[in-house]
């Protein structure tokens, strides 16, 4: 009774994360859509008018990511007939699955408010987010495309090269926080907007941030996609709603990775008005202020996908050999350099970040 | 020195940062955007769109098919046959425009002596099936009918330039 009771209730949390979710997944590629448009000046889509609550006024193209969605869900599934059948069907779930379960373990809001609150949440992260590789190399080798296939060998090299930095990225949290429960390393940056680890981190946030870029297959280092070059890369043979699960794997780990960053160098829930109160002395205001709550969470993670959607607006896409260069001959050196320079701050414990 | 100038100006992504600031001006910046079917942008009067033959004040049809344009035609898309009418005069009995050869230059409308043939504004227009897009000249006639009034305003603006 009480296993049931427990398995009920996790399967509540897990629709409660999920739906909001794909949720917003559905309003990124608007949002992507909507503020590319607009650093092009153009105006983005505009047709599909809808209001977020009834009567109130409608936002034109607020509907389009629904419309997308259904337009998505009626079209045919073409699976080609050289494809290995079994693995073209299963690649997309095996890019989806991870980039969802990665959320086991992201800690919301202070006091608990995470599905599973282990005490590896960082290596179980690493885990989850190097898998979902896996899908993307299956797909393209199943779908028995050249340009597939192409695809597949780039994100196969890409993925090693980044996720050596991402590891050496995380390490260096890690030992600032000495613990991988990620509520914990949010924990040990309270204190104020200074005692967050982006400041100690500074070299690892921007390579944790670029090499996520790279884990996500977003430009400027989607080469795995290379519209240009290999059409769509690991997802050409794929349609209707098969594409959309590979499309929705993309933005959730685009999420993903902010929400990350938010966590690990930003204080995640923590306010950055923290503090605040020495200066202005103790009031209502002041409380609300620096009250820790899922809001600051949402902004961070809303500030990192910005920065996502901007880089995209901004960057012609890398050469394969620049990549590589980057990846090996600087993002690693650097990652190595500055755990040895923080080894050595948390030994000499310089305040306030290793006191 | 430019060397460690340039590796610094890349390690700290310095033209990175000049690069984000320039699409991030230009994410406030005023739309260019014009919603087409609902708004349209200016027509010059020397738009070049799809054909039309035009007739005199007194009906009679200008073309005197001296063949000019056809001979001017890079694309060779106008096709014409002539004969003298029973009052003697020489008329087109056939004066075709293919429009999916034609490149819209507008060549055939510099070189008619009588301006007869003109290329109107229309540029909507759309065929379902073969041979919809092939102009005969009962359907150029009835073009340049139907634009008259706009197509002797156009050339009277131009008039001047010519």
């Amino acid at each position: 009774m009480e296993t049931l009771l427990y398995l009920i209730i996790t399967l509540i949390k897990i629709v409660l994360i999920v739906v909001p979710l794909l949720l917003c997944v559905a309003y990124l590629t608007y949002a992507e859509r909507k503020i590319i448009g607009y650093m092009q000046v153009r105006i983005g889509p505009n047709r599909v008018n809808f209001s977020a609550i009834p009567g109130l006024r409608k936002i034109p193209g607020f509907g389009q990511p629904i419309a997308d969605a259904l337009k998505l869900m009626f079209k045919e599934i073409i699976i080609p007939t050289n494809s290995d059948r079994f693995l073209f069907v299963i690649a997309p779930m095996l890019v989806m699955a991870p980039a969802l379960a990665a959320w086991a373990v992201i800690p919301f809001s202070e006091g608990g408010w995470v599905l599973a609150d282990i005490n590896a949440g960082l290596l179980y992260i690493l885990a989850m987010t190097s898998m979902g590789v896996y899908g993307i190399l299956i797909a393209g080798w199943a779908s028995n495309s050249k340009y597939a296939f192409l695809s597949t060998m780039r994100s196969a090299a890409q993925i090693i090269s980044y996720e050596i930095a991402m590891g050496f990225a995380l390490v260096g949290v890690l030992m600032a926080a000495g613990s991988l429960n990620l509520s914990d390393i949010v924990a040990a940056q309270k204190g104020s907007l200074l005692h967050w680890y982006w400041l100690p981190l500074l070299p690892l946030l921007f390579i944790y941030f670029i090499s996520g870029l790279a884990e996500t297959n977003r430009a400027p280092f989607d080469l795995a996609e290379g519209e240009s070059e290999i059409v769509a890369g690991f997802h050409v043979e794929y349609s209707g709603m098969l594409f959309a699960v590979f499309f929705m794997a993309e933005y959730a780990n685009m999420i993903l990775i902010s929400t990350l960053s938010a966590v690990m160098f930003l204080g995640g829930w923590l306010s950055p008005f923290e503090g605040i109160e020495l200066l202005l002395g103790e009031n209502w205001f002041t409380a609300l202020l620096t009250r820790a709550s899922f809001l600051w969470l949402a902004i961070k993670i809303s500030l990192f996908l910005f920065l996502f959607l901007w880089i995209r607006a901004t960057f012609p896409r890398y050469r394969y050999d620049q990549l590589m260069r980057l990846g090996w001959k600087v993002f690693i050196p650097i990652t190595l350099v500055w755990i040895v320079v923080l080894g050595i701050a948390i030994l000499a414990e310089i305040p306030p970040w290793f006191a | 020195m430019k060397a460690i100038k340039d590796y610094i100006k890349r390690l700290f992504l310095l033209e990175l940062r000049d690069g984000l600031k320039v699409t991030g001006r230009y994410l406030f910046d005023k739309k260019i955007t014009v919603q087409y079917p609902d708004e349209r942008t200016p027509q010059s009067h020397r738009f070049r769109g799809r054909h039309a033959l035009r007739r005199y004040p007194n009906g009679e049809e200008r073309c005197i098919a001296c063949k000019l344009c056809e001979a001017v035609c890079p694309a060779l898309a106008i096709t014409i046959e002539a004969a003298p009418r029973p009052d003697g005069t020489r008329r087109t009995t056939r004066y075709e425009i293919d429009l999916t050869k034609c490149i819209f230059c507008g060549l055939c409308e510099e070189s008619c002596p009588v301006d007869s043939i003109v290329e109107t504004r229309v540029f909507e227009y759309s065929g379902e099936q073969r041979g919809d897009l092939l102009m005969t000249k009962e359907k150029l006639l009835a073009a340049g009918e139907q634009l008259e009034k706009q197509l002797a305003a156009d050339k009277a603006l131009d008039r001047s330039y010519r």
